[in-house]
């Protein structure tokens, strides 16, 4: 990643980071005159209250934590920028979110925010003054002790409000985890920084009041507990002594002081307030559109320009950032619209046009094989199994950029040829029963020495040889492993496709696999139908689902959500839909503004794309599981986006194929589609989709 | 003879026709138009640049029946809808009254209302206790619960109290939001009698021969020249329609602004269901923002503006996610009417108050236009967005407001005129027809441009009190390159008694122009202006192929620019 994009590209995002420092920084003096005059509000001298606030912000105590507090906001500031994500982590069970909670990098997330939150306390403490003020203090006279003999004692609200600081910095950094915080949306309409923090400003106060209302609730019972731990290390540590005139603080009478919860309530608000308006900082200014030049203006600018951007491999939030401006200037700008359809000056090649559209094409069209994997594994599981997914589209993403850049060959084949692959792999066994010799073949699955010269098995799998490269076959190819075993290895001797994929999925299968032919060795003479082995092999696995899901805690644990899984299959489509916006606006403005018409070469290509992308898509809402229409959402500070993307996928391939049809008209009929999809863009022409 | 009163202003006219080169001339007015037709008569569409009239609606001549496609020409009486009959919103009064305990009561208006439904409760608490009074012997807690409650009840009245002047104080501002929403949604519409009319609001699809009328009964009916099923649509929440949008870019996608939501029905083009089950809408509600007046799609498809009178922020929809981000302003007091231009660039959104603003959608900045007399009434757009011809209520004269060229992403602002010219006065005017005298002109109640921008039809509303006045609609044709100008076309007429409620522009004909109007009678009748596009800036719309030089025509007859 680091060695492809360049200083010029990665100091883009360098300078919208450091200018949202700066801005929490600047805030944050605000923040501290607004906290000190709350904090020791006095409604009864007004005039006194306003004067004798204004006099504590030039204390030397106050410039000092002013300063503290900066060093702390550039330290959370620094771990947003480095925790971004533009692509959300969504975890699709209890037991993987377990696990990125104990992951080193969330420990020390967690530390160093506990660590700050302590600090912010402190500050809060000391800018509060009065009782709060020091750790230690000297013990109130008693008659008992005598005036030389007097011990310093513990002051333990000051030790409730640091405890309270660091609870506070740790659950922001559960919560930053859990609600994925760390998450970049990129709003519907562009607006200027100023409008957008002040638009959010409100909302994030009233959800700061809420939540730290919440959390000093939920400190107050920890403390309640186990608050005598940490006051017994502290008191044996320093020395202190306990103030016997004070009630403690881990009874019910010290805890329901209201001027100590108020002021931890106010600790906790100011904490929150100045670590969320940093946050939001962060994500107006990186999520800000991004001009990017099509064509450079100067050698040294090449590396910014967008076809280029788009083509290498940039951080996420830069490729984010080069399709949002795609779509903009498809839509907006004609100037820069004039330059995409250029051809280059020597040579006269659309340079510009190919690569844009061909990135465009690429991410649409490794969309829809996704999609099309994971209705492969929803129809053969009846529910969703989603790990495997990305080990296999990683398997074959890998050979695509060696393929011709607009994929047409690859796309075509798939809508005909993913269906009923379940009743073709079942059914095949008993096609090759009678031409080999199985039982023997059964038995052991490496036997080098029967690998594929068989021309039976050859001639079996010839129907498939055309389409190797098709994902269903990958797909296939562990299923045909635990069902009638080598098939599908002896198939294949040189073909390295199919080995890879099941060295791939080698752990998901083994154990299975190594059952399974020991039952076969087991059954080998009393059950020579293989229809009768799938049917073992089904009910192995009914009785080991059978087995877990009486566990009812491994279920807790191990049990996806299906809408966690959906969810995760469309986490990154922010991208496709630009993508589909920026490619279809260009080809609508194409109709008048292409004057080499550069455009109408890849019209098929792109036609094709998008008609399967649609088809895929409808494909996917009609599967179980998926609901048809978005959640509700609350008016909430994490940004949930997100979790309704794939509807506005939906929505928006729709809008694009109609933008493409209205545009272009009757003409689209010379346009060379598959009949199958003249079918379909005839449809979209008389309104009917 | 056009006579009566001629405003300032148009003295200077030089006297040719359609004069294809620019002149100082600026201002059109209602004594240049050709009398209406006579009484009975009906308009049935223009050729020639004159309209012809008939007896009734008879078929078009043959030669145009090929060019229209078969748009249904239907009625729909007021006696045949069923009445409204929903007055209560909620089940509640379908039940027994049931004797609860106040702080159930309390706790049960806090979850339906809010703080106002407990100060409500409390304040209403007495009689319950005076019986439990009553019944129970005093004992110092009796007494003490008495008390409280004493205090508490007086203590709510006065917070109730408080909140009513403040509103109060708050309507006084802005005189609009103390009305019933029924009313707010009647002064607001484009519709002339939104409440007493049979037909509330209708809507063009912006591809196909396909339509939506909203009914005063709220359902929906969906007319489509294709096919003879005829969808009606019927929701809970669909009450108080005032406007429909169809989805551009999209097959069957209406959104509806109703009383508390806007309803986004999703119906399928190639169902046969007449009755769509209320699973196809989506509920797009955001708490402060009802009732709703105005829709807006964006021309290239994804967003959708919806506003209030009463809501001071505009909401922008992403309609698939469902998510909505406003976009508030300080002043004005709500938004009546909006208007996106057909090139997507700019969107117009009229306030009660007398300022009206106009969004550059690609940053949503706006710059805003204060009014002298009142606030803007309606508003429409020329097909380039390059210029927004408005009415202001309480003026009866139409105003034009000319844009910068939108020229890319350097303009990141409106680049509106500094002032709006007047480019034509709709003052009252006397016809001496042959069939007596006849009072035309008045206040604008809705104003469409048709796609190509070649003509312009306006609702008058004529003044109540006067007894041959009458609500009509002026044609004008335009052109807007290489310099705007506005010509008289005529008045359109419907039958006997019907006065026009709402007019519309078909988005996609291709002949010329057609204007849809619904009458007061349920009557919804299409009336066709056939003429050849202007391709060329030079060639003015009166000039086009259709029409043999000295020919017979009504419009040579009538000296268009008399000097009287």
């Amino acid at each position: 990643m680091g060695d492809v994009s360049t200083r010029e590209q990665l100091s883009i995002l360098r300078w919208r980071a450091a200018a949202s420092i700066a801005w929490s920084v600047l805030l944050l003096p605000l923040c501290v005159a607004v906290f000190i005059s709350i904090s020791s509000i006095d409604l009864f001298h007004p005039v006194q209250w306003i004067t004798n606030s204004f006099n504590d912000l030039y204390t030397s105590y106050v410039i000092f934590c002013i300063l503290l507090l900066s060093g702390v906001i550039l330290v959370i500031n620094i771990f947003n920028v480095q925790f971004h994500a533009v692509v959300p982590s969504i975890h699709c069970s209890r037991l993987a979110l377990i696990s990125k909670i104990i992951h080193p990098q969330q420990v020390i997330h967690s530390v160093a925010h506990a660590v700050m939150g302590m600090l912010v306390a402190w500050c809060a403490a000391v800018m509060t003054k009065g009782k709060f003020l020091f750790l230690s203090m000297p013990c109130t006279a008693t008659e008992s002790v005598p005036d030389a003999n007097r011990h310093t004692c513990l002051n333990e609200y000051h030790l409730f409000l640091l405890l309270l600081g660091a609870f506070m910095g740790y659950s922001y950094s559960l919560r930053y985890l859990v609600k994925n915080l760390n998450y970049l949306p990129f709003p519907a309409i562009q607006q200027y920084k100023y409008l957008r923090f002040r638009r959010s400003l409100p909302l994030l106060a009233k959800h700061s009041c809420v939540e730290s209302l919440y959390m000093v609730r939920n400190f107050c019972a920890a403390y309640y507990f186990f608050g005598y731990i940490p006051r017994a290390w502290i008191m044996t540590t320093m020395n202190l002594r306990a103030d016997s005139h004070l009630p403690l603080l881990d009874t019910v009478a010290g805890l329901l002081d209201l001027s100590l919860l108020y002021h931890s309530w106010l600790c906790g608000l100011f904490l929150l307030m100045t670590w969320y308006i940093a946050w939001l900082l962060f994500r107006i200014f990186s999520t800000e559109a991004h001009h990017f030049p099509v064509q450079p203006t100067f050698a040294e600018e090449a590396d910014q320009c967008l076809p280029k951007i788009l083509n290498s491999n940039p951080p996420p939030l830069l490729k984010f950032l080069a399709l949002q401006d795609l779509m903009f200037l498809s839509q907006y700008s004609s100037v820069r619209r004039q330059e995409v359809f250029s051809l280059s000056q020597p040579g006269g090649h659309p340079y510009n046009w190919t690569s844009i559209c061909g990135e465009c094409l690429n991410l649409l069209s490794d969309l829809t094989h996704k999609l099309i994997i994971q209705q492969e594994i929803a129809a053969a599981n009846g529910r969703l199994k989603q790990p495997s997914v990305g080990d296999l589209t990683q398997s074959f993403s890998s050979p695509a950029p060696e393929e011709s850049s607009f994929q047409t060959p690859r796309t075509s084949i798939f809508p005909r040829a993913h269906m009923h692959s379940l009743v073709k792999s079942s059914l095949l066994p008993l096609k090759t029963s009678p031409a080999s010799d199985l039982g023997s073949n059964l038995g052991s699955p490496f036997n080098t020495s029967l690998l594929g010269h068989k021309p039976g098995l050859l001639e079996l799998n010839s129907p498939w040889h055309g389409s190797v490269q098709s994902p269903h076959i990958m797909r296939r190819g562990p299923k045909l492993w635990t069902s009638s075993s080598d098939l599908q290895l002896t198939g294949y001797p040189d073909e390295p496709h199919p080995v890879m994929v099941v060295a791939k999925d080698a752990k998901e299968a083994a154990q299975p696999g190594s059952f399974y032919i020991w039952l076969q060795n087991k059954k080998e003479q009393v059950l020579p139908q293989i229809k009768d082995y799938i049917y073992l092999h089904d009910f192995f696995f009914f009785q080991i689902k059978n087995f877990l899901s009486k566990r009812v805690l491994i279920m807790y644990f191990f049990s996806k959500h299906p809408e966690a899984s959906i969810q995760e299959l469309f986490s990154d489509t922010q991208m496709h839909i630009w993508a589909l916006e920026g490619l279809s606006h260009l080809v609508a403005a194409s109709f008048t503004e292409d004057r080499y018409g550069v455009v109408q070469t890849t019209l098929p290509a792109i036609l094709n794309v998008l008609l399967t992308l649609q088809e895929v898509i409808d494909k996917h809402f009609k599967l179980p599981h998926v609901s048809s229409k978005p959640p509700k959402t609350s008016g909430n500070l994490a940004d949930t986006s997100y979790k309704t993307l794939r509807f506005a996928l939906r929505s928006s391939v729709k809008t694009a194929i109609y933008r493409i049809t209205t545009t272009f008209g009757e003409h689209l009929n010379a346009v060379q589609v598959s009949s199958e999809h003249k079918k379909r863009l005839q449809q979209f022409l008389e309104f009917k989709e | 003879m056009p006579s009566g009163s001629p405003p300032a202003g148009h003295e200077g006219h030089p006297s040719v026709p359609l004069s294809p080169t620019p002149s100082n001339r600026k201002m059109c007015s209602l004594a240049l138009f050709p009398p209406p037709p006579p009484p009975g008569d009906v308009t049935l569409y223009e050729f020639n640049n004159a309209l012809v009239s008939g007896r009734s609606y008879e078929k078009l001549p043959l030669t145009f029946q090929g060019q229209m496609e078969d748009l249904p020409t239907l009625t729909i009486p007021k006696e045949n809808l069923k009445a409204f009959s929903r007055l209560e919103y909620s089940t509640k009064p379908a039940f027994i009254h049931h004797r609860e305990s106040l702080w159930k009561r309390c706790i049960r208006a806090w979850r339906d209302i809010g703080v106002a439904g407990v100060l409500e409760e409390l304040a209403n608490a007495e009689e319950e206790q005076d019986l439990d009074q009553g019944m129970n012997e005093q004992s110092w807690v009796e007494s003490s619960k008495e008390l409280v409650l004493q205090w508490m009840k007086s203590g709510s009245r006065c917070a109730l109290a408080l909140c009513c002047w403040i509103s109060s104080l708050h309507g006084s501002f802005f005189p609009h939001l103390s009305l019933p929403s029924e009313d707010i949604i009647a002064k607001f519409s484009q519709a002339v009698d939104w409440a007493g009319c049979s037909i509330r609001a209708f809507a063009w699809h912006p591809h196909t021969n396909k339509f939506a009328v909203a009914l005063l009964d709220d359902s929906i009916r969906v007319y489509n020249t294709n096919s003879t099923t005829i969808p009606i649509l019927k929701h809970r929440l669909q009450r108080n329609v005032a406007l429909m949008a169809w989805k551009p870019l999209c097959a069957s996608i209406l959104a509806v602004a109703c009383h508390s939501c806007v309803l986004v029905w999703h119906l399928d083009p190639t169902s046969l269901s007449t009755r769509p089950s209320s699973g196809c809408a989506q509920v797009l509600s955001h708490p402060g923002h009802s009732p709703i007046t105005s829709l807006a799609w964006a021309p290239s498809g994804g967003l959708l503006l919806s506003a209030s009178p009463v809501d001071t922020a505009m909401l922008v929809w992403d309609v698939s996610t469902e998510n909505c981000i406003q976009l508030q302003w300080f002043g004005g007091g709500g938004v009546t009417y909006l208007a996106w231009s057909p090139d997507g660039s700019k969107v117009l959104a009229a306030t009660p108050s007398a300022v009206f603003r106009v969004w550059e959608v690609q940053m949503w900045t706006y710059e805003k236009w204060p009014t002298i007399k009142g606030p803007c009434r309606t508003g429409c757009w020329s097909p380039d967005g390059s210029r927004l011809l408005f009415t202001v209520q309480g003026e009866s004269v139409i105003y034009s407001l000319s844009f910068l060229e939108y020229s890319g992403e350097q303009q990141r602002q409106v680049g509106g005129s500094k002032t709006a010219s007047i480019v034509a006065d709709l003052s009252e005017t006397t016809f001496e027809t042959l069939y007596g005298e006849e009072r035309i002109g008045g206040e604008v109640q809705s104003m469409v441009w048709d796609p190509s921008g070649e003509r312009l039809a306006v609702v008058l509303q004529g003044n109540s009190d006067a007894s041959n006045f009458k609500t009509t609609i002026a044609v004008f044709r335009t052109r807007n390159n290489p310099v705007f100008e506005l010509l008289p076309c005529g008045f359109l007429q419907g039958e006997d008694g019907a006065q026009p409620q709402l007019v519309t522009f078909h988005p996609c004909f291709k002949k010329g122009a057609l204007l849809t109007v619904c009458w007061s009678t349920g009557r919804i009748s299409h009336i066709p202006f056939f003429f050849v596009t202007a391709q060329f800036p030079s060639l003015s719309p009166g000039q086009s192929p259709l029409v043999p030089v000295g020919s017979w025509s009504h419009t040579r007859e009538q000296p268009l620019f008399s000097e009287l």
